[in-house]
């Protein structure tokens, strides 16, 4: 614990510090540009220089280590013409186009040329100019501008795990460039928050917004199930941008493509009137003409013959009024797994990413057990990715072989190897009988077959069989991929006594057993299995699979436009916040419920959020304590069984289309033309 | 404006012939297991000189196979040296020094007179692939300048009419001497010793 004097203040600091993070923790303001927390040391910008006692010429602060008796000064005119200079050779090449940069308000070159910077330049040669390079259909390139402090070739090569980004030549004529090819990551969007200047900015973004005319909303994405923490940006009623929020035990810095860029899905294909089917036909319609249609269709039916299946991305505000509503209808047949998971509900341990994503950085040994994180979770890949590079991490998996940025043995292709691994058969087996945090990570391209019960069972029997549930720790872990999901089963969004689950549901629907159908956002079913006869309630923002099979459209909110709690797959309690007022006559979807209740004569009891809340909390206390993973008992769950012969199948078939909102995207479009099948495309012909 | 394309021909392969594939191997083999990318410089210089001169975008990606690394790796160290052709370059590459002692010594007319006679510019290869030229810093030869490079020989004490001549018998396929073409040994003085001409005395009475 080195003692060092910074400015005539003394600190202690951490072993392994830099000197730059002791003037931090002094709160004393170091500028710099290559120098990134979460990257590794580069030291090449020069702007973070010191002064240090007994040392003949300044240090570069980034690179320096914090030692014992170290006498820092960083507000002497030595500092102050160090940075100045370095200033002055930055801008050199630098273009002085801060009025048509996108980068322009948001700049860390702007801010520091104006904070530490030489009033005017004396150069008075020609700038170089560079070539634009092409990094795909999200990253604009302006490479002029740049100032060469790596940062993307770093985050490209050790966050994202693709060496595609490089400096190529030497001296003046260095350039960043790839390959000439998009750069083939899900991360990539978060080159352009690492590059400190205006050279790598958003393509979808370009010249639509300047960062001061945006009102900024915190809120949590649920494009997928890792519940990265998210900056709304949105002028007016349209959402310009997502941008990532720091939270460490979640996304930390980053956030994934899809999470970043499909808000542009939001302004499209929206559903913003309701609508009712006549004569064959979906025709616009008041509210009360669809309220109306929809009781006359209720009225008398008894609870049996009507269901309700929640979508993937729906609040759990939402999913508990809906919940309240059959209830109060008297049908049991409800259900939030419409991929058809055979999770548990009663157990929580057994559908809860337990290790936390946090965990994953203790864990030295992982079972990938159908799964593709990658394409599923970026930023849960991300974390393994960075486990890998502390060193001794061991990766297995079992499923379709994928390159998931760092090494995996893959150790078989279905349930039967999984359960030749519960035998203690095979290397891994050892390797996790060694292990000390041993962790497996259960897909729910497992859990969404026939055999999904025995599949689940499978991998619990593993994870008792190496002990991966001992004191402190938990390795079993489930890794949704809908964002509802955890919220869902925690409110008890599944089938009551004698009800019907999703299967059963569309089964009964073809049947005619299930005469009204209701779908809260639920578009990923197949809704030719529903065959023509149940009559089908769509709620939902987006005209996209289950609104055209809808014989009655109501129009909810996206996920930017309500104030919703979500629950990502570790379990933690989350609230998204309204960043922007829904479309048209669409409406936050409790109160479209709390008003269909009134029609059908089964008023749910809360008139205002906070009571819908406090009902939550009646039904779940988990939903009382905020960003908090509660953990839970480890119990028996899953059936028994072998599991079939056929190998695991893939939840994700093209990263950039998974949802409605992305679906409606036409960034996402366009990435999943180019990138969509990636550098994993394994050409099966079933990607969507 | 200096554009670094990477234009991959799929047409174009490469791969180390078996006797470079040999030499690739005993050039890994000196680095310790695990480090075989430190062998990265030599395989592109193996790899250039078994394409005709140049690094071809097929020859850095084999290079990045034989040495697991990355491509955009192995592209980053073949353009930060100067002595990898990231364009195809003559049979013979004549490398003209233009560092200070050769330009007061003449290396500007060197130039002139090599680019009036084959016709083509810096880095630009003539019609019959024979030959192109390369402007370079000190090949430290000073003492003889000055100088130009061919390939791996050095030709020293030049004229311009002598490099014309030198181009011709390359041409013609004719030996050429390497090393001073002004007849002198290496960079012993011209017209013989000027010091030190004295035998010293062995009794040392004279001095």
């Amino acid at each position: 614990m080195p003692k060092l004097t910074i400015d005539g203040q003394e600190i202690v600091v951490e072993n392994g510090m830099t000197v730059l993070q002791a003037c931090e923790q002094a709160g004393v303001e170091i500028p710099r540009f290559c120098y990134h927390e979460r990257l590794s040391v580069a030291g090449n910008c020069r702007m973070c220089l010191v002064e240090m006692e007994r040392s003949p010429k300044p240090v570069a602060s980034c690179a320096m280590p914090a030692g014992e008796g170290m006498v820092i000064r960083t507000d002497t005119p030595l500092v102050k013409k160090a940075r100045k200079g370095v200033m002055e050779f930055l801008l050199i090449n630098h273009p002085l186009d801060c009025p048509i940069c996108d980068q322009g308000g948001e700049c860390d070159l702007q801010d520091q040329a104006m904070a530490y910077g030489f009033d005017r330049s004396r150069f008075e040669e020609n700038k170089r100019a560079v070539k634009e390079k092409y990094m795909g259909p999200l990253i604009k390139t302006i490479m002029t501008r740049c100032i060469h402090c790596t940062r993307c070739v770093r985050f490209a090569t050790e966050i994202a795990g693709v060496e595609e980004i490089g400096a190529l030549g030497r001296g003046e004529h260095l350039e960043i460039s790839t390959l000439e090819h998009a750069v083939n990551s899900e991360l990539s969007g978060n080159l352009v928050d690492v590059c400190p200047v205006g050279a790598l900015t958003s393509r979808p973004y370009a010249f639509t917004a300047r960062p001061w005319e945006l009102r900024k909303t915190y809120s949590v994405d649920v494009l997928d199930a890792v519940g990265a923490n998210i900056r709304v940006d949105t002028r007016g009623r349209e959402v310009m941008r997502v941008l990532p929020r720091l939270h460490e035990d979640v996304n930390e810095d980053w956030l994934a493509d899809k999470s970043r860029y499909a808000c542009d899905g939001l302004s499209r294909q929206r559903l913003d009137r309701p609508y009712l089917r006549r004569g064959g036909k979906l025709q616009e319609a008041s509210w009360d003409e669809a309220f109306g249609a929809t009781r006359a269709r209720l009225d008398g039916l008894s609870g049996d013959k009507i269901a309700a299946l929640a979508g993937d991305q729906c609040d759990a505000e939402s999913m508990l009024a809906l919940k309240d509503l059959m209830a109060g209808l008297k049908s049991p047949n409800l259900d939030c797994r419409q991929d058809g998971a055979k999770l548990d509900p009663s157990q929580r341990a057994g559908y809860l990413f337990n290790t936390g994503i946090a965990g994953i950085e203790e864990a030295d040994a992982i079972l990938l057990v159908a799964t593709n994180p990658r394409w599923e979770a970026p930023l849960i890949n991300a974390r393994i990715r960075k486990r890998f590079l502390l060193g001794g991490l061991k990766v297995g998996a079992i499923g379709v072989p994928k390159d998931l940025s760092y090494p995996v043995a893959q150790l078989g292709t279905g349930p039967q190897d999984l359960a030749e691994l519960a035998a203690g058969k095979g290397d891994f087996a050892k390797i996790l009988s060694a292990a000390e945090r041993p962790m497996i990570v259960l897909g729910m391209a497992g859990l969404t077959r026939a055999d999904g019960a025995a599949v689940l069972a499978l991998a619990r029997q593993v994870a008792e069989k190496f002990k991966m549930v001992r004191e402190g720790w938990n390795g079993f872990n489930v890794l949704h991929t809908a964002a509802a999901r955890v919220a869902g089963l925690d409110l008890g969004f599944v089938p009551g006594p004698g009800g019907r689950d999703t299967v059963g549901i569309l089964d009964g629907a073809a049947k005619g057993d299930i005469e009204v159908l209701y779908l809260l956002g639920a578009d990923e079913i197949d809704m030719s299995r529903l065959g023509d006869k149940a009559f089908v309630i769509y709620q939902g923002h987006h005209g996209d699979a289950g609104a055209h099979r809808a014989d009655v459209i109501l129009p909810g909110a996206a996920y930017t436009e309500k104030n919703g709690t979500y629950t990502n797959t570790e379990g933690r309690v989350q609230l998204g916040r309204l960043a922007a007022f829904p479309p048209g006559e669409a409406r936050e979807d409790w109160t479209i419920l709390r008003a269909l209740s009134e029609v059908t004569g089964t008023p749910l009891p809360y008139d205002n959020l906070g009571e819908l809340r406090q009902r939550l909390v009646a039904v779940n206390p988990v939903f009382a304590a905020l960003d908090t993973r509660t953990p839970a008992a480890w119990g028996a769950f899953g059936a028994a069984g072998k599991g079939d012969a056929a190998p695991f199948g893939e939840t994700v078939g093209n990263y950039y289309m998974t949802d409605p909102i992305s679906r409606s995207s036409e960034t996402m479009a366009k990435c999943s033309a180019e990138l969509g099948l990636g550098p994993q495309a394994q050409a099966t012909g079933t990607h969507g | 404006m200096k554009i670094t394309s990477y234009r991959r021909d799929p047409a174009k392969e490469f791969s180390f012939t078996p006797e470079n594939a040999i030499k690739a191997k005993a050039f890994i083999a000196r680095y310790p297991e695990g480090r075989q990318a430190s062998a990265v410089i030599s395989l592109l210089y193996l790899a250039q000189a078994q394409n005709g001169g140049w690094v071809s975008p097929a020859a850095v990606e084999h290079v990045a196979e034989v040495l697991d690394m990355a491509p955009i790796r192995v592209h980053e160290v073949s353009t930060f040296y100067t002595m990898f052709n990231l364009k195809p370059a003559g049979k013979h590459l004549i490398q003209v020094c233009r560092t200070t002692p050769c330009w007061l010594r003449g290396a500007a007319e060197l130039t002139r007179a090599c680019q009036e006679k084959l016709g083509v510019g810096f880095k630009e290869v003539t019609g019959d692939g024979e030959f192109s030229i390369m402007e370079v810093e000190c090949l430290g030869a000073c003492a003889n300048a000055p100088m130009v490079q061919i390939n791996d020989d050095y030709y020293e004490d030049l004229t311009p009419e002598r490099l014309c001549e030198i181009i011709d018998d390359l041409r013609a396929g004719k030996e050429v001497p390497i090393g001073p073409q002004s007849g002198r040994t290496c960079s012993a003085p011209e017209g013989g010793p000027a010091t030190l001409k004295d035998v010293p005395d062995p009794a040392g009475k004279g001095a």
